[in-house]
């Protein structure tokens, strides 16, 4: 499995409010949802990103809150990777039982900037910049976290193991 | 190698001797939480999964609290989802309008966490429960989901740092004030992923409510949870609340941990955090003149009984900035119909704040006091994010329920000894 992408860039500690705001969490639909991802953070976010863009930050991307809605609008908006320094852990896990793939490499944070083309490749771990013709190496998820996303999330890993 | 108080609940949890930070492990749960944002999201993915009973109804809480009463139609139809949802598997512990309060005060209230108990909650602020010597832990809908359906979650175990409070705290200084102290010392990632774990001689002069304070600010460090030991307060606390047996673990005098912070409890001060992170703090008198636009007393981090005092006896006789909207909102119907027996609603309406019913509320921008552009709030909530309170040009000071009744008064952000 690969991405390719553009980058949208941010900086420490983009929170969930910030990803999506709380005052949209009323809104069922995820499509409906997803007009509002960044909205507080990047105005411009929606209007400018490409399915497959690729959205890369830096220390503990996705602190707060618990929302789901947050990975959630990322992922319905097509970002295809979440790269970054560190992630919040309730973020993390949500981004991992829902399918979005995310990946934590500290020098790929630092090495990649706005609007660089990247990809990765989720087998070896390999982040490449081809913008800048740099590449990063990201740790591996330990196997059980593999099934989870081999699965296609949380809930279907565990009806596979007969839950 | 010893464990600390954490992992000896999760080992006991998941049917294991010992474990060590890092092992992956999956553990039984006492109870699951979720609310009319989360609750509805995990619902929908337990059905589309092809779940469709739940692993215990006596052991799931559903409590409406975040834009109920339903602020708008939008909100009412997730509390709807909620209500047939918990009809359909006839789910105990559900609590709606009339009933309910902030689910992080209700649910020690009402019993549903004890001493030695595993609790996750598809909310950030489910560290709360660490109070009680709990191990309490904010997770998403799908894991949520997951949770209701198997009775079972997955965890990383954590290390962890230990805080060693000594002292006691000068009049006035909160839990509130230590939690922003510590925030602002190791900042909102000090303790990513890591338990924080509260012990010392400094522990035992602190209030159930400072202790539930405290952990539920623990996620505002990034932690996984915070925990507190189990003593003659808890089980006070308890006593009349809590009808089964409980555990109170203890962590191994050769437990390991990452790091050991010693904290004075009498040497903080009444501190702010400034927009737009917990850990932009101060002490009040760093400060400088910042003049508010509301005050904000309430919600799970300071929305107890404690808190009410506190601000109560800071109003009882004067009145709140024309200039200030104050919002008072006691977090659950005992405290609300304790501040009614006690006379604090008097007070407040007197001094010209509102009271109002149970909800979340403007913690979160949902409801109940939205701030305008380039507004500012002192709130006694958790978060202090861009826009979290309303437009993203207005700013939110988090503080105690002293300072943010004395902020009221004065019409900036203050001390409650510089009132007259």
């Amino acid at each position: 499995m690969n991405a390719k992408g553009r980058v949208f860039k941010y900086g420490d500690n983009v929170d969930t409010d910030v990803i999506i705001p709380a005052r949209y969490l009323n809104i069922a639909d995820p499509k409906e949802l997803a007009t509002h991802a960044m909205e507080d953070i990047d105005a411009e976010f929606v209007k400018k990103m490409r399915p497959g863009d690729i959205v890369v930050a830096t220390r503990n991307f996705g602190c707060g809150s618990s929302r789901e809605h947050a990975p959630l609008v990322l992922k319905e908006n097509g970002v295809s990777c979440v790269i970054a320094a560190s992630f919040a852990r309730i973020f993390y896990r949500n981004a991992i039982n829902i399918g979005l793939p995310i990946l934590e490499c500290e020098a790929a944070a630092n090495g990649i900037d706005d609007g660089d083309t990247v990809s990765v490749n989720f087998d070896t771990g390999v982040i490449t910049n081809e913008t800048k013709g740099e590449t990063y190496q990201a740790a591996a998820f330990p196997p059980f976290i593999q099934s989870i996303i081999k699965a296609g999330g949380l809930l279907k890993s565990l009806k596979e193991r007969g839950e | 190698m010893g464990m600390t108080m954490t992992q000896k609940i999760l080992a006991k949890h998941a049917g294991l001797d010992s474990v060590c930070a890092g092992q992956l492990i999956e553990a039984n749960v006492d109870l699951t939480l979720a609310n009319d944002i989360t609750g509805p999201v995990a619902i929908r993915e337990m059905e589309k999964a092809g779940f469709d009973k739940v692993f215990d109804n006596t052991k799931i809480a559903l409590v409406m609290d975040h834009f109920a009463p339903n602020k708008d139609i939008k909100s009412a139809e997730q509390c709807l989802e909620c209500r047939e949802f918990a009809k359909k598997h006839g789910i105990v512990n559900f609590y709606d309008v009339g009933a309910m309060g902030i689910e992080h005060a209700l649910l020690p209230e009402k019993g549903l966490t004890a001493p030695g108990e595993l609790i996750i909650g598809a909310d950030s602020h489910t560290c709360t429960y660490g109070a009680l010597g709990a191990f309490s832990t904010g997770v998403g809908s799908t894991d949520l989901a997951a949770g209701m359906a198997t009775g079972k979650a997955w965890f990383k175990v954590p290390s962890a740092i230990k805080f060693v409070l000594k002292g006691q705290l000068r009049p006035w200084v909160s839990g509130k004030d230590v939690i922003l102290h510590i925030i602002g010392k190791i900042g909102v990632d000090g303790a990513l992923y890591k338990s924080m774990e509260f012990v010392g001689e400094g522990v035992s002069s602190l209030s159930m409510d400072d202790r539930f304070t405290i952990c539920n600010m623990a996620i505002e460090a990034g932690a996984k949870n915070g925990i507190f030991p189990v003593d003659d307060k808890t089980m006070a606390y308890i006593k009349d609340r809590v009808h089964r047996d409980v555990t109170a673990f203890e962590a191994d005098a050769d437990a390991e941990y990452e790091q050991t912070i010693e904290i004075d409890l009498s040497a903080l001060g009444l501190t702010v955090a400034c927009p737009h992170l917990p850990e932009n703090t101060k002490t009040i008198d760093e400060l400088g003149h910042i003049e508010i636009q509301q005050s904000v007393i309430g919600s799970c981090t300071n929305g107890r009984i404690d808190d009410m005092r506190a601000a109560a006896e800071i109003l009882k006789g004067r009145k709140v900035n024309p200039n200030v909207r104050t919002i008072v909102i006691p977090a659950t119907q005992e405290v609300y119909l304790q501040c009614i027996e006690e006379g604090l609603t008097k007070i407040f309406i007197q001094a010209g704040a509102i009271v109002s019913t149970p909800t979340c509320g403007p913690c979160l921008g949902g409801h109940m006091g939205i701030l305008a552009h380039g507004e500012k709030s002192i709130s006694t909530t958790n978060r202090n994010f861009v826009g979290r309170m309303g437009h993203i040009s207005s700013e939110i000071y988090l503080a105690s329920p002293a300072v943010a009744a004395a902020s009221a008064v004065a019409g900036y952000i203050c001390a409650p000894d510089e009132l007259k």
